[in-house]
């Protein structure tokens, strides 16, 4: 007869070998469930009413389907509509949609879901964070259920690539007004749950008329603290962390069997953000002299901890029209210093730089700042948070130096705005964007886009520092993540264990 | 009696009406605009201008802030900015996480303190009672997010008994949600604990010397019996005040430890609002914190009076 005391450490005992064995028992069966860690969580599920990369991260191509998508090459590949051509002006686009389409409360997917989204979209009370996308249309006529015709007033050449975006996510008149907390939409995955601060759940949706996903359940987990990150990973409560910025925890994962490490790219360029039009760097010999102060490979390794690639100019290494302009502005401190003699600041000058939180930032500004202290520019740091940052810096125009990274796939034609950030202005540059809004043709395209870089890089409009990495952490065994992001995206589609 | 309740509870509702003020006035100061936020860097004005009017932030600032404030008074806490829903359903929610979590805390640092506590004070200067101050003092030294690191570290990550955070929600069932609550409880706990394992030492050795101790003694009750009778009810009084100030820290410290383990409690929901800039969420639960803590305080001053039987300042 035991004790009373030997009864309780019995059955304190008990219940922990209890709660071991069934995690153990959870391990034992073949997987067709996924979770993805992700470090920031949507502030709400409708990707046409929001700009968070996190609301695509989880809806788009899973949940919610544009006209056409973007795959993990970055290539246009069907969406809701299985083809699509346009006419030789470029001013007539005809959508031919999936014939069995259906939303996920049942209603069918037709050709006046897509008008009623493309008509909200550009509405004068829209809310759609890239209105912009939707400005050249002129109507949106729907001949039969199966087609929609597009007739723009104007050609735009990323018109289909616009149209591919999760801002364009086709959506229905029933479900539009709730989809923020219920999201409905007609993809192979559909809305289970959203335990709100921890996770959103997506099951396989059983009606869906395309090729049915492999995992019958994608859970995303959101985690923003970089410790509890490693921990959730090394704990194995999370199959693949996407987008993972704690570089300085790589080396460990890469040597651990259990793990495996992808490294891509994301559309995220880098920027020493410059106010072109505030004293001293609306002086070119200023802003040429601060691109040879900056260290890039440095800067990587110190940032990234290897794992970037320098740009020369606004415009991703990936993509076709690049151009290498790395060599441009060379390291050079000394050539730094006679530049900023010759502008009149032979002694350097005092600066402030701005610092908005990403980690790739707030560690990149103080590289940055010793950089150009080494000089003569003395930068005084200030970290900021968000809000502050889009209020003052971004809207308000009212800085000199930030640092930031342009995550909006092929952005280049920001510098041409009017009143963007960055108070640039190039008859040359605006004239090379009109042309390209006129051209079709990939190659032509290309060269133009080749140009812009050029113009950027000869102004030295801003710092260009390095391509943000995508970084995915995974359990060994899984396949079919993306290694390159070139969308906001978690397309989980494709996903297996083997 | 009564004119004490009704003058606690005129102070209670200038407290947190004042603290309705202050939020409301700090958040309009703070530089920032939710729909900015939410629309990110491609927004148009004519986009930013329509979310502006759905959010109400056309508005002069004296009519939202009566809106907002007679809404209160009604019970009414508004809806999220950014999530879409009302403020009292998202409160509910990350109640149903901080509340539990630091009910569970306050039950095992009881748990651990009091039989700690009658131990040292049984033991006195012996090997045990050194052990039990030692552990205080470790205790008292370690801030509950440290503690946190160190359970994840033996729990999650090698002994893999306890996720490493996250919850699954109570609708998962109520094991695998206590499950995912008990290492963060428990880095709450030790800290607590050690504290109130040493106020129960000293509050036991103080009633053991008193009279009332000596006499029962001397009647040959034994010595168990009378640290358990006779010392430890008495000594229960400070044990219980001491207990009480701590429920607040207990939530508090709750904040912290929600985000080393990605609890979605209250404090999370305070710390995203703030960073998304959803001031109608802020606004209330920082209006339902203050409502809390003023709360908490009446109580204890009502249930003091109460067992006070002096006459109270100004009515004699």
């Amino acid at each position: 007869m035991p004790t009373a005391k030997q009864r309780v450490t019995l059955a304190a005992f008990a219940a922990m070998m209890a709660l071991a064995a069934a995690s153990q028992a959870a391990l034992a069966q073949p997987r067709t469930d996924l979770v993805v860690g992700m470090a920031l969580e949507p502030p709400h599920l409708d990707p046409t009413a929001g700009a968070a990369g996190a609301i695509k991260e989880v809806t788009y191509a899973n949940l919610f389907e544009p006209l056409l998508r973007v795959d993990a090459d970055g290539k246009l590949v069907p969406g809701l509509a299985e083809r699509w051509n346009v006419s030789e002006d470029g001013l007539t686009y005809r959508f031919t949609l999936r014939p069995n389409a259906k939303f996920h409360d049942g209603t069918t997917a037709d050709s006046a879901d897509v008008k009623f989204t493309l008509d909200r979209a550009r509405a004068a009370e829209s809310v759609n964070a890239q209105k912009a996308y939707f400005a050249p249309i002129a109507k949106v006529e729907t001949p039969d259920p199966q087609t929609a015709v597009v007739t723009l007033s104007r050609p735009d050449g990323l018109f289909l690539f616009h149209m591919a975006s999760g801002d364009a996510a086709i959506v229905a008149p029933e479900s539009a007004a709730t989809n923020k907390q219920k999201p409905v939409g007609t993809g192979p995955f559909k809305f289970d749950r959203w335990v709100a601060g921890d996770r959103v759940v997506l099951v396989r949706n059983p009606d869906y008329d395309g090729a049915k996903p492999k995992i019958d359940r994608v859970t995303f987990r959101f985690i923003s603290d970089p410790a509890a990150q490693v921990a959730a990973l090394k704990a194995g409560d999370i199959d693949a962390f996407t987008l993972f910025s704690t570089y300085e925890a790589l080396p460990e994962f890469r040597n651990d069997p259990a793990f495996t490490v992808m490294v891509g790219s994301t559309e995220g360029e880098t920027l020493l953000s410059t106010n072109n039009a505030r004293k001293p760097f609306d002086d070119v010999r200023v802003r040429r002299a601060m691109a040879h102060a900056i260290d890039r490979q440095t800067l990587i390794e110190g940032v990234l901890y290897g794992n970037g690639v320098a740009i020369g100019s606004h415009f991703p290494p990936h993509r076709e029209g690049y151009v290498d302009l790395t060599g441009m502005y060379p390291y050079d401190p000394a050539k730094a210093k006679a530049l900023l003699a010759e502008a009149g600041y032979p002694n350097g000058f005092d600066t402030t730089l701005r610092l908005p939180p990403p980690p790739y930032a707030r560690r990149g500004g103080e590289l940055v700042a010793a950089m150009l202290a080494e000089v003569g520019i003395r930068a005084k740091i200030e970290p900021v948070e968000w809000a502050a940052w889009l209020e003052k810096t971004f809207k308000g125009k009212d800085y000199d130096l930030t640092m930031i990274a342009h995550t909006e796939p092929l952005d280049i034609d920001i510098y041409a705005r009017p009143d963007y950030y960055f108070n640039y202005k190039s008859e040359r540059f605006n004239a090379l964007n009109d042309e390209l809004n006129r051209t079709q043709d990939p190659a032509k395209r290309n060269a133009l886009y080749g140009e812009q870089q050029k113009v950027l890089a000869e102004d030295a409009v801003n710092g260009f520092l390095f391509m943000l990495p995508s970084v995915t952490v995974q359990k060994a065994g899984l396949t079919g993540m993306w290694v390159n992001r070139p969308v906001q995206a978690n397309d989980v589609t494709g996903v297996s264990w083997k | 009696m009564l004119a004490f309740l009704l003058r606690r509870l005129a102070s209670l509702i200038v407290t947190v009406w004042l603290a309705s003020i202050v939020v409301f006035t700090v958040l309009q100061l703070v530089p920032g605009d939710p729909a900015l936020l939410m629309l990110g860097v491609n927004a148009q004005p004519d986009t930013l201008a329509a979310l502006r009017s759905q959010m109400g932030l056309d508005q002069p600032i004296l009519t939202r802030y009566l809106h907002w404030a007679g809404g209160l008074a009604r019970g009414d806490l508004g809806v999220s900015l950014t999530y879409a829903r009302p403020v009292a359903d998202l409160v509910a929610e990350r109640l149903a996480v901080t509340l539990p979590l630091s009910l569970l805390s306050l039950v095992l640092s009881t748990m651990l303190a009091l039989p700690l506590g009658l131990l040292a004070a049984a033991r006195r200067g012996r090997g045990s009672d050194w052990a039990v101050l030692g552990f205080a003092q470790l205790g008292v030294s370690m801030p509950s997010f440290w503690i946190a690191i160190l359970l994840i570290l033996l729990f999650s990550l090698t002994l893999h008994w306890f996720p490493a955070g996250g919850f699954p929600g109570w609708s998962g069932g109520v094991g695998p949600a206590l499950h995912a609550l008990l290492l963060p409880a428990l880095a709450l706990a030790v800290p607590e604990a050690a504290i109130l394992a040493r106020v129960t030492r000293t509050a036991v050795l103080d009633t053991l010397g008193e009279d009332h101790i000596r006499t029962a003694r001397a009647k040959g009750v034994g010595r168990m019996a009378v640290l358990l009778r006779h010392a430890l009810p008495n000594a229960l009084i400070p044990v219980a005040t001491v207990l009480g100030l701590q429920i607040s820290f207990l939530v508090a410290g709750a904040v912290v430890v929600e985000n080393v383990f990605t609890l979605p409690g209250l404090g999370r929901l305070l710390y995203q609002a703030i960073g998304q800039r959803d001031l109608i969420v802020v606004q209330g639960v920082v209006v339902l914190l203050a409502l809390f803590v003023v709360l908490v305080n009446a109580l204890v001053d009502i249930a003091c009076a109460l067992a006070d039987p002096r006459p109270k300042g100004g009515e004699s």
